[in-house]
């Protein structure tokens, strides 16, 4: 086994490992780091719910290799909100139905969150095109959508 | 399904990967945004023995104005294109990369990895080829220019040798009094185009077309210029009937795949369509 040292952090926290190359990214994180939010649908870029934040900016973790994210920094659904707190794109989700078995919902609220921060105010046309890259099989989808109107909307009144 | 065990390299200037990209040969495989490569690895559609990543390279990213061309460097993330003020020289770069992917996918998806990748329902392989786009290549033997139409040589194949590295993509800047267009149908937002067209018009002062470009995207085995198309809107002031017939010019001599998604014959049909349309939208904003 060819393993090379690794080392990000991770929601605030650093983390070392030691992983094969071929590691993706998302299964360094549930793997080597504990952090089993993030969800490994499809492992080929289609469904989304692998989706974490590198440096900020929402990639599909089943598509990098952790090696590719020696000294970055990750942010995954554990790091959305303070430790037994939900945030503003959580609670929508919950008041609205926005999930019904849940294996999607760590994607979602990633990408919502992403997209929020960059678009406080979107339509409901351009919260369709923020979700497309996003699979759900249970909701049916009018659910997430809502709850992304009412996280756009607490979040522009300030409420965090 | 995981990739198979490969040997990783992060080089960080561009001899380094073309050094290493001599030494492996074709065992070896640069790894740009990884949107197309990871998963036809995770996939086992291909395996490398080496993967050289291109993303500390510096050198290969970012975007600038250089010789009536927009110069955009390989490892250039696709969602700089809708925000960068230098892309926005070359309307057609703006225009497709909303249609690329979804945006987490532009996020880390590079213009140089989508034209190297070769992907018939490209958006960006249509516009290189569309715009007669230049593409600078280095390998340890040096540097050369290959225009666009050499490039593209079947599904997922180019003519560059495994030891070379796309570098750079030179967009043309067309003049004042020019439109364009990216049209598409998919059956979802951001899934791959069952048929596309990225055009460009550009007219004289009594808007009559002086030049076109016309490039297919999902069409064929790769991008295809509809060169027929092309000349006959040149030199008309084209109503509404001569788009539709330009349209059906345009899908005359393809032969568009058949698969799950659509028959090769509604990809033909809705390639007719979206031509008329792109260029009704194109000709409008030339005018605009």
């Amino acid at each position: 086994m060819n393993e090379l040292p690794l080392s990000f952090v991770a929601n605030g926290v650093p983390h070392r490992a030691f992983v094969e190359p071929r590691k993706t990214l998302a299964d360094c994180l549930r793997e080597d780091c504990g952090l089993t939010g993030t969800h490994l649908g499809c492992e080929h870029g289609v469904c989304g719910a692998c989706t974490v934040l590198v440096d900020g900016v929402a990639v599909r973790s089943c598509l990098m290799f952790a090696v590719q994210v020696e000294g970055a920094e990750i942010t995954t659904v554990e790091g959305l909100a303070a430790e037994g707190e939900l945030g503003p794109v959580q609670r929508a989700f919950r008041d609205e139905h926005g999930l019904q078995c849940g294996f999607c919902t760590p994607g979602f609220v990633v990408t919502a969150h992403a997209y929020l921060a960059e678009h406080p105010d979107p339509t409901r046309d351009e919260i369709l095109e923020a979700l497309s890259g996003n699979l759900c099989r249970c909701t049916g989808y009018q659910g997430i959508v809502r709850a992304v109107e009412r996280a756009a909307a607490t979040m522009r009144d300030g409420i965090t | 399904m995981k990739p198979a065990a490969f040997e990783y390299h992060a080089p960080e200037s561009i001899d380094d990967v073309v050094g290493l990209l001599a030494e492996h040969g074709d065992e070896a495989k640069p790894l740009a945004g990884g949107q197309s490569l990871v998963p036809m690895l995770a996939l086992r559609l291909a395996r490398f023995e080496h993967v050289v990543d291109l993303n500390r390279v510096p050198a290969l990213a970012g975007i600038e104005r250089a010789d009536g061309a927009v110069a955009v460097g390989a490892m250039t993330r696709q969602a700089e294109l809708e925000r960068s003020d230098a892309a926005a020289a070359v309307p057609l770069l703006g225009l497709a990369a909303p249609l690329i992917g979804h945006f987490q996918i532009r996020n880390r998806g590079t213009v140089g990895g989508s034209i190297a990748h070769a992907d018939p329902a490209g958006e960006l392989p249509s516009i290189a080829l569309a715009l007669d786009a230049e593409l600078d290549v280095a390998s340890t033997s040096g540097t050369r220019t290959v225009a666009a139409p050499e490039l593209f040589a079947g599904t997922w194949e180019t003519t560059l040798a495994p030891e070379e590295l796309l570098t750079r993509v030179r967009f043309p800047v067309w003049p004042d009094r020019s439109g364009f267009a990216v049209e598409e149908v998919a059956r979802r937002y951001g899934d791959f185009a069952l048929a596309g067209v990225a055009c460009g018009v550009e007219l004289d002062a009594d808007g009559g077309v002086v030049r076109a470009a016309i490039a297919l995207l999902g069409l064929g085995s790769m991008p295809l210029r509809a060169s027929a198309a092309e000349d006959a809107i040149v030199g008309r002031v084209p109503s509404a009937e001569d788009l539709t017939e330009i349209g059906r010019l345009a899908i005359a001599d393809v032969d568009p795949p058949t698969d799950i998604h659509a028959s090769g014959e509604y990809r033909g049909a809705v390639g007719a369509h979206v031509v008329a349309r792109g260029l009704e939208a194109a000709l409008a904003r030339a005018a605009a």
